[in-house]
Parts: C-alpha cells; structure tokens; sequence
C-alpha cells in the first residue's frame, strides 16, 4: 500500500492560484489550522474558499488570498463574528456566494455524487436565491410538480481536513463527537489531504469513528495541535485565551503583526 | 413564590412555544430559549427531544440518550420533526427575519453571521424567534436580508413561523394576512411601550399579560437549571 505521509508545505505547493479548496470542520472547530498556516506562507492568491467559516476563513482574508468565498457563515463560536471576515465584507474586498448550511451540503454533496444540482428546499422564498442568480431552481417531474432549489455541485480542486488519527495510507480517525462533513469535502475534491494529531500503525476505537478511508485522501500529515486553536476533542478543546488574542488583534492593525508572526511561527 | 423577574417570564414563555410538540427536537438558540426548552421538557412536554449544542441528545438528567452531529440535524430539518427557536438581528411584520447582514448585502455596513441554517429551518419546520432586546433597530418595517423566511414570502408546504418572544411581550402571526399580532405583554409592560419599540403598528385586539411562571417552574428553573441566575444577565428586570 502507498505511503502517502507528506510535509504540509508539499501539500500547499500543489495549490495554485485561482483554484477552489474546501476547508473542513466546522465554524471554531477542527479547523486545518496546520495546512492553513502553510497556505498563508505561500505566495499563492485568488483563491475560492468553501467552508463552513471559522478562524481559517478570517485568516485567509487578512493574508489576501480570498477572491471569492462560498460559506453559511463565519464563526468563532464563542466569539459570534470573525473580526477579518466582517472587514473583507465590509470593505467589499471578496466576492462570496453566501448559502443556507443545508444548501451548502447539499452542493458538497453533489459534486461528491459526480451530479449537476441536487434538489432542496432551503433557499426558496429567502435572499440567498437573490444574491446568487446562477441558482437556478427545477419543477418535480412527479405529479406535485413542487418547485424546488437546484443547488449546484461544488466542485473543489482539493480538500484539507483535520482529523484525530490518521495511518501513512491515508485512512483516518475523528474521535470526537461530530465528524463534521471532513468526508463529503474530500469526496468533492481531486486532490484530498489530511492532517492529524498523530499517525498510528493501528486504530483504536471502534471502527465507525473511521471517517475517511484510503481511497478518499492523496496525503497525511502528521501536525500535532495541527487545529491550532481550534477544538479537536478529545485531544484538546478549543483555546478560548488564544481564540480571543486572535480576535483582539484582528480588530487592532498595530496588534495584528506581532500576532501573525507569533501563529505563523 | 415572590420576586418574579423578566427573564424567569422569559424562560415560562418560550417554555410554552414547546406546548403540544412532542417527541419533537428543540432547537433553542440562546440561554432564555435553552432553559424554556429544558423547563418545558421537566413538565408539560416530556416527551421533547433536547441537544446539548453540540452532538448529542441528552436527557434531563445529562445522560446521552442520542447522536446528532450536524449532518443528522440537517436530516432533521429537511424531515420536518424540529422546532428551532432562532436569534433575529432583524425581524418584520410578517416574520421575515434577517441575521446576514445590515445594508447592502454585496458590501454591508455591518456584516452578520451570514444565513446560517434559516432559509431551509422556515421553509421546512416550525419556527419561532427569540429576541432579549425588543426595540425599533431589531423590529423593522422591512429587513435588509431576508434570512428566515415570512409569511409574505412563504413558500412549499411546511412554513410555519410560530411567535416571537421578546424582554417585553410574545407575538404571534395569527391574523388575516400574517401580520404580526400581539399575543401578550409582560407584567409592568404596556401595549403603549412594545408599539413604541416596534417599527410597524401592530394588530393589538385581545392583549392578555403573560402568564407568571408557577412554583413548580420556579423551583426547576432557580435550583435546577440555572443556579447562577445568568438568565437574569440575557434579560434585565
């Protein structure tokens, strides 16, 4: 079997500008804050960024590297709003498709199904149809003839995902309560990477907590406290003191580069 | 019992938007709504299903009695058995409800959380909004971004906007056209006072005051589920 171990700045070379890449967890929680810092020390820009948002989204923006920005929201959770996230918006410095949480499945879905849309409810009757006209909806062929959304595929370029355990062939562990939709970023990508806390010859706990098997992931990286300050339970929770110097600094442009080089490392 | 305060009213009331539900699951957003459901679940709604916020289920007690990971919450919205009670940044007459954004939202003057799950909770399950400071920036004649969706806009089978609870009063829709009705006010509010606060004239027939909490609540909602009284921090007397 393939060893598929690799460096986090050998799986941030393989992305170029202007390429979409889906960003898994979940608002402030296993964030892929490892293989996110490695993408911040690229020169690469124009990206577009798919998340269900937290810290990684915010320090995307502040670097530049956001051309457009598809998400249900951007949160830190115990912080409601992400400091660099509202500027980016507020300043009108990224484009963004802003979705329903269960639209924005629904697309990861699709692609991850190799299907044009699949249908939903979500989204009829609100803005989010307003502000992205290339939404188009479709009439059930079945006697109801319901009208309902057809959310399109989003397809992704690559997947970066942080999960607990991990082996060197790309097989991989959460153990922690949720396992997010780290599965359906990677299924809607060509080029799926992993980082975890630690990579093991053999997984404990029971098998259904293996999220990603080896068909689904190009490469593991071994990052320990690879989520930052984001949670990843059970191996540590979310750092609340580090979570608000991130967003005291980010609301602050003379405290903002002594942080950054402080989290770049 | 004496010295009843708002946010105990506050609690009671979004304890009685759960009347009838059921092996529903609630989903309260904020502490008031949270303790509203854990209070309707200890008395007249055992059979309510309660999260944590987070994965599981969990019994009065704190025992995992389920799983629920976001993507089974999905399932459950699209399938129906949900009732969410949601923040609202903004909300208008007929329940529209705006947690996105404030302006224009292609460069907003004040970026919110974005969508989040809104349009596909209202569209597919019951649900009601909780707002701890009722006044004219949050009760407006029109909201900048149409998140949850209103009455005026309602579409497919399953919409079904419930009330509003407020600091000061609980409102419902149930008029002719949808228009928002005051249900009822909080002891010491007047009907004079939430007009005041609200942007658009409400439809104000039959205004009862709401209801005290009993002992019994009382009891559970002082010892039981918010010992430090942190309710009494989302909502002041």
């Amino acid at each position: 079997m393939r060893d598929k171990r690799m460096t986090a700045d050998e799986v941030v070379g393989g992305i170029k500008d202007g390429m979409t890449v889906g960003i898994g967890g979940w608002g402030s929680r296993r964030k892929p804050m490892a293989l996110v810092k490695a993408l911040l020390r690229t020169k690469t820009k124009d990206l577009t960024i798919v998340s269900y948002g937290g810290p990684d989204v915010g320090l995307l923006c502040a670097a530049g590297k956001v051309r457009k920005l598809v998400y249900g929201f951007v949160s830190l959770d115990t912080i409601a709003y992400d400091p660099w996230f509202k500027q980016a918006r507020e300043t009108g410095a990224i484009d963004v498709l802003e979705l329903d949480e269960g639209m924005f499945q629904i697309g990861l879905k699709a692609a991850a199904h190799r299907l044009p849309f699949l249908p939903i409810r979500a989204g009829l009757g609100s803005d989010v149809l307003r502000y992205a006209p290339e939404i188009r909806t479709v009439h059930s062929p079945y006697d109801d003839g319901e009208e309902l959304v057809a959310m399109p595929a989003l397809k992704l370029d690559v997947a970066l995902v942080h999960l607990n355990r991990a082996d060197k062939h790309g097989n991989a562990q959460y153990l922690g309560p949720d396992p997010y939709f780290d599965d359906l970023f990677c299924l809607a990508a060509d080029r799926r990477y992993v980082s975890c806390e630690r990579i093991v010859e053999q997984f404990d706990g029971p098998p259904q907590t293996l999220l990603l098997n080896r068909m689904m992931v190009d490469g593991v990286v071994e990052a320990p406290g690879g989520a930052g300050f984001t949670s990843c339970v059970p191996d540590y929770p979310r750092d609340e003191q580090r979570q608000r110097e991130y967003a005291a600094a980010a609301g602050d442009l003379e405290q903002w580069p002594d942080f950054y080089e402080r989290f770049l490392g | 019992m004496s010295d009843v305060t708002r946010a105990e009213i506050c609690v009671a009331a979004c304890a009685d938007l759960f009347a009838g539900a059921g092996e529903t699951l609630a989903s309260p957003m904020g502490l008031v709504p949270s303790l509203g459901a854990r209070l309707a679940r200890l008395t007249t709604e055992p059979d309510l299903l309660v999260s944590d916020g987070e994965a599981f289920l969990l019994t009065p007690e704190s025992t995992v009695e389920g799983w629920l990971p976001y993507r089974k919450v999905f399932d459950v919205v699209a399938h129906g058995r949900r009732h969410v009670v949601m923040g609202a940044n903004q909300v208008d007459r007929f329940g529209n409800q705006n947690i996105s954004a404030i302006g224009d939202h292609a460069r907003p003057t004040r970026q919110l959380l974005g969508f989040r799950g809104a349009p596909g909770n209202t569209i597919n399950h019951r649900t009601s909004y909780w707002v701890p400071k009722h006044g004219t920036r949050v009760f407006v004649e029109k909201v900048d971004v149409v998140s949850g969706v209103g009455y005026d806009r309602a579409v497919g089978p399953f919409h079904d906007i419930h009330r509003v609870v407020t600091n000061l009063a609980v409102l419902d829709f149930a008029t002719p056209d949808h228009a928002m009705r005051l249900v009822s006010v909080h002891p010491g509010v007047s009907v004079d006072e939430v007009q005041q606060q609200t942007s658009f004239p409400l439809v104000a027939g039959n205004v009862t005051e709401t209801r005290l909490p009993t002992d019994e609540e009382l009891e559970l909602i002082r010892t039981r589920l918010d010992p430090d009284a942190k309710r009494d921090r989302e909502v002041r007397s």
